[in-house]
Formats: C-alpha cells, structure tokens, sequence
C-alpha cells in the first residue's frame, strides 16, 4: 500500500540519514497510508475535534498562566487583569473558560457514537478503556480548572465536592483534611489544584496517544459495524479523512466562535463573577452543566429513597456514601460495558430494539442534566431517584437482556457490497491515487 | 439514522419545554425590565454619552457606598472624557504612600490608580450600612443573573411597606414586613434588602452633557445600569468587532473546505 510520497523510501539524503537512525518519516508515512473504512459519517469528526480542542485549551492555558496568581487572596483581581489590562486576555480567557464545556460537548457526542455504533466490542475494549480514563481525567482537571478564578461557585462547588470524601467510613475526614491540605478549602488547596490543573492535561495527552495508538492496531470502527475485509473496503486516511476533518473543524469553529465573541458568560454561572467568600452560601450551588447529571445521581439518594433503604442502608452505608459511590460507578460502568452488551452485532442500524434503547438511555441523561440543576426539593428528587435507577437498569438490565432477546437484521457481507450497491460508482479502493484525482 | 436523529430532536424539543414551564412557575418576581440599550445584540455597542451620563449617576449617588475597584481612572478616557477631567476626578481621592522618611501620607490618586473604595473595609462598610455590605459594582451586572436587565429593575423596582405586605410573602408564607432599615424591592430575591431607594427624585443628578435627555428616575437607573455593563465588560465592543471579523473569515474557510472535500470525494462510493 505505498503511495507517491512515501518519505521514508525518500531519496533525499538527508531525510534517508535521518530516517536510518531515527525512522520518524516511516512513522509519519503511517498516517498517510493509514487505511480508514471508506464509509465513515460525521459522527466520525468528533474524535479529531476533540484532539483540537485539547491542544486549544493547552496553548490558552499557558499563556493565561503566565499573568494568573494561585493565591487566594489574588486569584480573583488577577484574572479580571486578564480579562481587563492584558492584551487579548479577555479572548485567551474566554476560548478557555468555554473551550472546557467544547471539550465536554464534543467528547459527549464521540462517546455517544461509540454508544450507537458499538465501538466499544471487541477487539476495541482497550481503545474504550483508554478513553474512559480520558474522560475521567478530563473531568478532574475541569474540576480544578474551575476553582482557580476563585469565585462563590469556585470556592463552594470546591467544598462541595471535596466534601464528598468524607463519606467515606473512618478514614474520610483524614483523606478531606489531606486534599483541603487544611482544615477547610483555603489557599493550600488552590495552589495544589492550580499544580494538578497545570499538570493533568499533559497525562490527558499521553492517554491520547496510547488511544490513537490503539486505534491504528484495532482501525476505525465504522456505521455499518462490520469490520473490514480487504482494500475494497478501505480508503487512505490521507487525504479523504484529512480533509473531511478540515471541513469539520470548520464548522466546530464556527460555532465555538459564535460563543466566545457573542455569547462568552452564556454557560457560566454569574455567581463565579462574585469573590469567593467563606462566610455566605449561595443559594444554589450547581456545577457546570457538564457535572450535572453526576450531581443529580449524587443527590438522588436521601435517607428515606426505598431504593437506598433496601439495598445499601443495612449495611451501615450513609446516604451521602452510597450517593457517592453512584457517582463514581456511573462512570466505571463504562469500564465493563463490553461485557454488559454480549451482542455480536456491533451497529445500531441492525438493532431494531437497542436502537430505541439508547436513546431512551439518551433522554434520560439530558433528563439528569435538568434536575441536576434544580434545587434538592419535590418533585424534583423523586425523579431524579427514578432516572438513577434508569441509568443503571440501562446498563445492568437492559443491555444483557437486549442483547440475548433481540433479533438483529441481516449484516452486509462487506463495507464495500454495502456501499457500491446500486453499482455505476468506481471501484476506488485503498490504492487509489488520490492527488491525481483531485 | 435520520429517523433517529428526528426523534431526537422532538424528545429534546418536548423536554426543554417542560423545563421553561417549570422554570416560568418557580419565582414570585415580575418578569425584568428592559432598558432598551445599545449594547444589545450582536451588532451592539455601546453609547458613550449614555456611559458618561452613568457615570455621573455613579459618582453622585452609588460611590458613597458602593466601591468600583476593578475600574482604573484612566479606563474613563474609553468612555470619552478628557485626560484632565480623569485627572481631576481621581485627584479627589487619596491613597496611603510611604514617603522617602518612612511615614505614611496621603496622596492624590493618578489616572493609573483604581477607583477608591468608599470605606476603609468590609466592617466599615457594615457599620455603616445596617450591617448589611453594599458589594463593589465592579461586576455586578455579570454576578447577577439578567445583568444590566436586572440593576434596572432593581433601581425602579421599590414598593412602599403597605404594596410589599399585600403582595409578597416570605418563605413560609407570611405576608413580608419590612423592618426598620430595611425596604422592599419586587426584584430582589426574597423582596427584602437594605438598600434605601438610591434614585428617587427626578434631577437627582444633574445631566451636564450636551443633548442630554430629561434626568428622569427611569432615565437615570437606565443609564447608570449601562455604566456598570461597561464598567463589567469594557472589552465589549472589542470583542464583537473581532467577532464578526472571525466569523466571516471561519465562513469564508469553511466554504472553500468544503469545496476541496468534495472534490476529493468526487467519484468515491460511501
Ligand atoms: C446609602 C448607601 C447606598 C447607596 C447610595 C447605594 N447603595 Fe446599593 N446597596 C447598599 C447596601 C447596604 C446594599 C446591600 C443590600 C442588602 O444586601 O440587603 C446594596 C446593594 C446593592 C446591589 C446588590 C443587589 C443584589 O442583587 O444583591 C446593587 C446592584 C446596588 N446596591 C446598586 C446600587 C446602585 C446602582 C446605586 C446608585 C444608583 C446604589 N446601589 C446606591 C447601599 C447603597
Ligand atoms: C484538559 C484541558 C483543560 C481543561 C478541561 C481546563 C479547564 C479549565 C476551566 C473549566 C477553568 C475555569 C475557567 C473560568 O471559569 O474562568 C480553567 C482555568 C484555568 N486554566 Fe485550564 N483547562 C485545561 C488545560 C489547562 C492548561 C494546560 C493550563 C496551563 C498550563 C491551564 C491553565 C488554567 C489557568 C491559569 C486558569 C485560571 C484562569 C481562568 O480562570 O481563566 N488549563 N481551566
């Protein structure tokens, strides 16, 4: 599968010089020869997108720290001199602050493809894996990111959910006191947190790399879910997914453009504009919109839930513990989700019945969304406690039952006889020159 | 997949209506007022005799308690005054210097000085006010949420002791008496606050700029409500400006893409 400009068979004495002692021309060939299945949809832009939107919010975040200060008595004025005295600041900060929930909208959409398409079977389950952990560590850096500006929710989201691991039988307030490095969130906490938000992106990277890694020795996954068999199956990444990114990122631009110049404060809470202050609550304390269905599966579990009572309370498990521990495994579910749905069948296109199944699963994440902005009072908890329930069933119930109940439609042969069905198109497999072409 | 997506679309449809109409039935305060302003919209921008005329509200009526400590003297020239009118007007404000003999003066502050602060501190502040802190106005129209909308509100909002009884109950549903010291307000969340009335009379402030309209109550709390916006977000117009500039270049850029990705495509079966 060699194409024109294969580097690595260069001529070019310096290149081959180069290339004998370290062979990074080979490895960059690797991505132009890299064969993709020739029917990928848009569905398939939001891995790139997401890849972007990391090197955006590192490029940002170096230079916002260069002018920020991790002290908590001048964390807030100095990043209003951001926004204020350092030129351009006010766009570096407002690409960050927004790039954050970009991160979370794109990395939402590309897991909900996997989702749909059953990208997650085998022999993909590592690739999963690696992105699991991605959006853990997302998610902590996030976390720490939104504390620094050190404002009311910054301070109180912080308490909030360092709080949570006190739950935690005899040891919890030791492991809180440990985080706070105090006895409550105060400037040793901001300056850990601006430590870690500083060094968690780095190991989000090294993460994508083994991701992207995986992927090039599994290869892309693909709408129909069938594997590919042979060149006809197959195109270079290079150029036809290249510039089908291109357009991509173009788009996605667009509308991160629309936001950061039109709309910058649209996702953010107006009470992050207020000096944090130790002394007085706000009223409400929410996350960001990208934390808010793990916070209402967090708060949906009250002393007096049947659910709780039946199955944690006997064993001496808190409410608040057993919330906390939720949390947590609605996302480490994802970790075994390759052994939830035993299907064969990988594609949502051929399951008539899990096709209804993950979107009702996706209503009831958008429902979690809602009510974890709402306050803890009713109605509101009664149904966050039913949609809890939803998202585990989904995963514990459904999905096993689904996947031995269900009849599945036929699977095409091939991504090729699936594709050139109708015929008259040109057979234009994985040698095609395409620069020609064009 | 089309069909899914559609049936998407109208779940999300169905859901974000059962949320506004949730939303609409939880608070007991009037729908905000709207000032009308320049600054709204894509396209806005700011009205700089509008920000001066603010301006005056501000430093006749809110700085003797309230602090602007984000604002710099000389971001005022960005609003249209002279350098000599900044000078002037922060040269009526001191801070504390270390002389060369080591003791601390007074001095005049500069156009690179911020806004002095009315009171010393948080406790003076307090003791002063009933104890309650007027907050700094800094960037109190992005802390609360309808911004400028909100302020405006607030500002015209007052209702007498009798109307705040007959209309307003507290939390456990008994109708709300305002103490001494305390007013009652129809915007401010829980009615009660212990901000006196700031602009109650017309001409309260005297308009200087020329054109200037009729200093009226409403007038007054509109524009001093686009002063705080600007004071908030001076970069405002900057930033539109660029906008527009990014998102006609992004168009431009996405267009000719999409042209070279299809032309790439031309031919290939997918
Ligand atoms: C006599 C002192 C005084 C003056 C003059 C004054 N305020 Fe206040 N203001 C207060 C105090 C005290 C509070 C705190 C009220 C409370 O929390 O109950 C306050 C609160 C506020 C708030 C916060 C309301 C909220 O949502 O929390 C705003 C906004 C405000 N003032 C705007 C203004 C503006 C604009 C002016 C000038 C037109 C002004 N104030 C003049 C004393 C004053
Ligand atoms: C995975 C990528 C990253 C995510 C998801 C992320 C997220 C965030 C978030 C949510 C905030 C709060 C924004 C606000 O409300 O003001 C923030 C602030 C900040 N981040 Fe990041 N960040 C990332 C990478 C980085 C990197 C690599 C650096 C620098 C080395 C950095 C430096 C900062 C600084 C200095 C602030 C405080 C300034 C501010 O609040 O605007 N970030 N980050």
């Amino acid at each position: 599968m060699s194409t024109p400009a294969a580097h690595g068979q260069s001529q070019n004495r310096t290149v081959k010089w180069i290339n004998d002692r370290l062979p990074i021309f080979t490895f960059a060939d690797h991505f132009q020869d890299y064969p993709a299945p020739r029917n990928l949809n848009y569905w398939w832009n939001f891995g790139s997108l997401a890849g972007l939107v990391l090197m955006i919010m590192i490029a940002t975040g170096i230079v916002l720290a260069m002018h920020y200060t991790p002290n908590s008595e001048l964390a807030f004025d100095s990043v209003e001199r951001i926004m204020r005295d350092v030129n351009y600041g006010w766009l570096l900060r407002y690409v960050h602050m927004n790039g954050a929930s970009m991160f979370f909208i794109v990395v939402y959409i590309h897991i909900f493809r996997g989702f749909y398409f059953g990208s997650y079977k085998s022999p993909r389950e590592v690739l999963w894996w690696l992105g699991v952990v991605i959006l853990l560590l997302m998610m902590a850096t996030a976390f720490m990111g939104y504390v620094l500006p050190w404002g009311q929710m910054s301070f109180w989201g912080a308490k909030v959910i360092t709080n949570l691991f006190s739950a935690i039988p005899l040891v919890g307030t030791t492991i809180t006191e440990w985080l706070w490095g105090g006895f409550t969130v105060g400037n040793p906490t901001l300056n850990r947190f601006f430590s870690l938000h500083y060094l968690l992106p780095f190991v989000i990277l090294g993460v994508v790399v083994l991701h992207i890694w995986a992927l090039h020795t599994v290869k892309s996954n693909n709408p129909l879910g069938v594997e590919m068999k042979g060149p006809q199956d197959s195109i270079p990444f290079h150029p036809y997914y290249t510039v089908k990114d291109y357009f991509g990122v173009g788009v996605f631009l667009l509308v991160f453009a629309a936001i950061v110049f039109f709309f910058p404060n649209f996702l953010g809470e107006p009470d992050n504009y207020i000096p944090a202050d130790p002394l007085k609550t706000p009223p409400h304390i929410v996350p960001e919109w990208y934390f808010l269905p793990y916070y209402a599966i967090l708060r949906s579990f009250t002393q007096d839930w049947w659910f709780f009572q039946i199955v944690f309370s006997w064993w001496g498990v808190s409410a608040k513990l057993a919330g906390v521990l939720a949390m947590f495994a609605s996302i480490l579910v994802l970790f075994v989700l390759p052994w939830l749905d035993t299907s064969k069948v990988r594609s949502g296109r051929f399951r008539p019945m899990f096709k209804w199944a993950i979107l009702v699963f996706l209503l009831d994440c958008l429902l979690l969304g809602y009510l974890g902005a709402k306050p803890a009072a009713e109605p509101w908890v009664s149904i966050s406690q039913w949609a809890t329930l939803y998202y585990f069933v989904h995963f514990l119930v459904i999905l096993p039952i689904l996947s031995r109940i269900e009849t599945p439609k036929p699977l095409p042969h091939s991504i090729a006889e699936a594709v050139l069905k109708g015929g008259g198109g040109a057979a234009a497999g994985a040698t095609a020159k395409p620069m020609e072409k064009a | 997949m089309l069909k899914l997506a559609r049936t998407f679309i109208l779940g999300a449809g169905l859901c974000a209506a059962a949320a506004t109409a949730a939303l609409a039935a939880e608070g007991t305060s009037p729908p905000l007022k709207d000032g009308d302003w320049s600054f709204e919209g894509v396209f806005g921008t700011y009205d700089s005799a509008q920000l001066r005329r603010g301006f005056q509200v501000y430093q006749g009526v809110c700085s003797a308690c309230h602090g602007l400590r984000q604002v710099s003297y000389r971001n005022l020239l960005q609003i249209g005054l002279s350098e000599a009118q900044a000078k002037q007007i922060a040269g009526e404000k001191t801070k504390k210097v270390i002389d060369d003999t080591g003791d601390v003066v007074d001095k005049p502050r500069g156009l690179a000085d911020r806004f002095a602060s009315p009171f010393p501190n948080d406790q003076a502040a307090k003791a002063a006010n009933n104890g309650a802190l007027p907050p700094d106005l800094s960037l109190i129209t992005k802390a609360r949420l309808g911004g400028p909308r909100y302020l405006y509100s607030l500002l015209i909002g007052y209702v007498s002791n009798e109307e705040c009884t007959k209309a307003f109950k507290d939390f456990e549903g008994k109708p709300l008496k305002p103490a001494d010291g305390q007013y009652c307000n129809a915007y401010f969340p829980g009615h009660i606050l212990a901000m006196a009335p700031p602009i109650t009379a017309d001409g309260q402030v005297e308009y200087t700029g020329e054109n200037a309209p009729k200093a009226t109550v409403q007038q007054m709390a509109k524009d001093v409500s686009a002063f705080l916006m600007w004071a908030a977000e001076p970069k405002m117009e900057e930033r539109k400006r660029l906008g527009i500039k990014v998102i006609l270049f992004l168009l431009l850029l996405t267009g000719v893409l999409y042209g070279i990705y299809r032309k790439v495509w031309a031919g290939i079966k997918h």
